[in-house]
């Protein structure tokens, strides 16, 4: 039972009670919120209504209420290359976004940007400035499209995907003939060679082809596949050339220098082993294996200028 | 539970010191003016740079370049500003021990704004007891006018104090301009403002609590002090006597008279206590408030002048000397932080002049680590940076050594005229012809950075590794 006291106003020292008293003596000390505490929570659910509004907030359904915020930056169409500013809903992507926008480097890397446009290649490679800036542009591009296959630093597969640091090029090592091929891709083939030359005949030519960059020495079987490849029995010269250095035209490698871009010769211990690996390549041929895919239409023209100056500063012919 | 009646802050005890004359009083003075002086003036001060700001002293953050004077300090330098900092903490902690807190006393900037403060406030409400009656009086027109006066003259100060600072950081005609024109960055806005407030707080409010209760270093100064060190005492033998002080008074007029009745110098005249800036007593001995500031000594010369008896009753003295033992300066600690303190400044000053004007470092691209070329030559390619640290064009060559038969390309970047402050990243291809007999001519290669034009120094020798695969 509780009894109202009159003296529930505290003494000097002594906290304020409820005033009431249970069982004669259970009394319940008045600690109440101080006043700045209850503005300040009170405050804080109005500014969460506020944050309701303004920000993303409650899910609905399989929906959300998507805030009245906005946030407003620069973009720039993939497909037209047209730049404007647009109004985006407030998130924290369109946020990162508009801050990169607006960046002072992005201004920076616009006008370099600009400028490397309006440059010939040989005017860029002459530029320190812009060549900086390729490499550090085209890293990333690079690393984005490239990587996947050439190796992040361009070194490749030996078999699969070339080397584009060596001075060896398949298909032409010069700027423009690395653009040509980021434009429009490229497709590596060599015909099958098992149907029309006897195995014997196949022995001979991989003897011979090595002997062209010093894997082997001359022989009689290499004098005999020398006759097949400058033939028209194997009719090899067509693509590689009277004098084995390739046609880049044709994408024909080079069999005189010492870079394997398809066949694995270098890590083969023995001749035989050489032999096989050569011969294995004449026999099956090269099909479907070896495609670089078109990047125009992926890519836009800016970042395929970049990267055609990237990958030859990577090792391209002078 | 809670006891009401016990304070956790005590409440400020206003002070009000009297102004005095002497040669400390001059001293200070003199400081302050020379501190004021350059704080003041040397954002203001121009310097002629070819191809950087022209302002003198200018700490660029964006442009990551600190401007003093001729000296240019680059961001991979700021270890100086460490260099600077240890002297000054060693410089600290030497002359603490010799003369105690002189640097507290005439040097720190809460002394040298609270003392202009304080004219301030004398030059409008007037001495010690017109300020105390002032205070005390009712809210009148003489009140508001005097009060308010002071407190706009302080703004004024603190604002031009924030200002000022924010100049060190950007070119100062421009900034004010950008402040008044409301086109300033907010940084420069806030900077200002910050310092503005913190300046009018300090001085014109908190004042000796700042030293009190609020500085490490007027703490951490007092454990530095030993029985030789420098101190602004109180003649206890001389001021007290067999009797202790006693005001001048009948029988009590002269110092003979005095002493035959065994009564002290000290004619408690209160003038050391009212000139105070801290509000302490000096004759209750050495504490932990005094910030040496020497103002009780002119007081007190002053009426020991007046009363044609030596002066000296209050005076800078050590313990030991009072104690009527010698003070002895060659202390091992007086001689290990002078030591330190010559070694840390002599290794600055020669870090600072023998600084080269360029640096250039190289970085192997380890991706790949080598190319097999088509005539069975092997290349390695490197990342070289180079950073042009003066203000004016230098041209730098690049080639190397210590591989035989290598070559270097560089696209034709092998001499390169680096415009002022530049920082630029080249590509070098070192090759080596085909490998005869399975003998690599070595895995090292050391690229030399020189400077052909526009700078003298050593050239820089980077070695770096040059990977031949196995088998080669």
């Amino acid at each position: 039972m509780s009894d109202p006291t009159q003296n529930a106003q505290p003494k000097p020292g002594e906290v304020q009670t409820t005033g009431h008293a249970w069982d004669g003596d259970l009394q319940e000390y008045n600690n109440p919120l101080p006043r700045w505490w209850l503005w300040c929570f009170y405050g804080t659910v109005l500014f969460s209504v506020l944050y309701w509004i303004y920000y993303p907030s409650w899910p609905v359904g399989e929906s959300w209420l998507k805030g009245v915020g906005t946030v407003d930056y620069t973009i720039t169409d993939k497909q037209t290359n047209q730049v404007k500013e647009q109004e985006f809903r407030w998130n924290t992507r369109s946020l990162l976004a508009a801050d990169l926008s607006e960046a002072a480097n992005n201004e920076k890397r616009k006008a370099m940007l600009a400028q490397v446009k309006a440059a010939s290649f040989d005017q860029i490679v002459k530029d320190r400035h812009m060549m900086d800036f390729v490499r550090s542009v085209g890293k990333g591009l690079f690393g984005d499209n490239c990587a996947a296959c050439h190796g992040s630093g361009g070194q490749g597969v030996v078999g699969l995907y070339p080397n584009l640091t060596d001075d060896d090029w398949l298909w032409g090592g010069a700027m423009d003939q690395i653009h040509q091929t980021l434009v429009q891709g490229r497709k590596g083939y060599m015909p099958a060679f098992g149907a029309v030359l006897k195995p014997e005949q196949l022995d001979d030519v991989a003897e011979y082809v090595l002997t062209l960059s010093g894997e082997a020495k001359p022989s009689e079987a290499s004098a005999r596949g020398k006759e097949i490849f400058h033939g028209p029995i194997g009719g090899c010269y067509y693509c590689h050339g009277a004098d084995a250095k390739g046609v880049p035209s044709q994408g024909a490698a080079n069999l005189t220098d010492k870079i394997w871009a398809i066949a694995d010769v270098p890590t083969q211990k023995t001749l035989q082993d050489k032999k096989a690996v050569v011969k294995g390549f004449v026999t099956k041929g090269v099909n479907n294996t070896r495609i670089m895919p078109a990047w125009k239409g992926r890519l836009n023209d800016d970042d395929i200028k970049l990267l055609a100056v990237y990958v030859h500063q990577l090792g391209g012919a002078k | 539970m809670s006891d009401n009646n016990v304070e956790l802050y005590q409440k400020r005890i206003p002070i009000y010191p009297r102004s005095v004359k002497g040669r400390f009083r001059n001293l200070k003075t003199g400081v302050l003016a020379l501190a004021y002086i350059v704080y003041f003036l040397l954002p203001w001060l121009r310097w002629d740079r070819p191809n950087a700001p022209d302002q003198a002293v200018l700490y660029d953050l964006p442009g990551r370049h600190f401007y003093i004077f001729g000296l240019t300090i680059q961001v991979q330098d700021i270890f100086w500003l460490a260099g600077v900092l240890i002297i000054f903490a060693i410089l600290l902690f030497f002359v603490t021990g010799l003369a105690g807190r002189v640097w507290c006393g005439y040097f720190c900037f809460q002394t040298l704004w609270t003392d202009l403060y304080m004219m301030i406030e004398h030059w409008v409400q007037g001495e010690r007891p017109a300020r105390m009656r002032l205070d005390k009086a009712p809210w009148n027109r003489e009140k508001l006018i005097k009060k308010g006066g002071t407190y706009a003259l302080w703004l004024l100060v603190a604002l031009w104090t924030g200002v000022s600072f924010t100049a060190y950081w950007v070119d100062a005609p421009t900034l004010v301009v950008e402040l008044l024109t409301g086109q300033a960055p907010y940084a420069a806005y806030f900077t200002t403002f910050f310092l503005t407030a913190t300046t009018f707080v300090m001085a014109g409010l908190a004042r000796e609590q700042v030293c009190t209760y609020m500085c490490p270093y007027a703490r951490f100064q007092s454990a530095m002090f030993d029985h030789d060190t420098l101190i602004i005492s109180y003649d206890e033998q001389r001021g007290e006597g067999a009797k202790g002080r006693a005001k001048l008074g009948k029988g009590l007029k002269t110092r003979e008279e005095r002493q035959a009745q065994g009564v002290g110098d000290c004619i408690d005249c209160g003038y050391c206590v009212q000139v105070c800036p801290v509000g302490i007593d000096i004759r209750n001995g050495l504490q932990y408030q005094c910030i040496s500031c020497a103002l009780c000594i002119d007081a007190c010369d002053a009426i020991m002048d007046n009363q044609k008896w030596p002066r000296g009753l209050i005076r800078y003295t050590s313990e030991n000397a009072l104690n009527g033992r010698k003070t002895r300066l060659l202390k091992p600690k007086t001689i290990g932080y002078g030591v330190v303190l010559t070694a840390a400044t002599a290794i600055l000053i020669w870090s600072v002049l023998t600084s080269a004007p360029y640096t250039g470092t190289v970085e192997q691209i380890r991706q790949p680590l080598y190319t097999q070329l088509a005539d069975g030559g092997i290349r390695n390619t490197y990342e070289v940076k180079l950073n042009n640290k003066l203000t004016a064009p230098m041209t730098v060559g690049i080639r190397i050594e210590g591989l035989p038969g290598a070559t270097l390309d560089m696209d034709g970047m092998e001499r390169i005229e680096l415009t002022p402050q530049e920082r630029i990243k080249l590509l070098a291809r070192v090759q080596i012809p085909p490998v005869v007999g399975g003998k690599a001519p070595g895995d090292k290669v050391t690229f030399i950075i020189e400077a052909l034009a526009g700078a003298t120094a050593e050239p820089i020798r980077r070695e770096v590794p040059f990977y031949v695969p196995a088998g080669n």
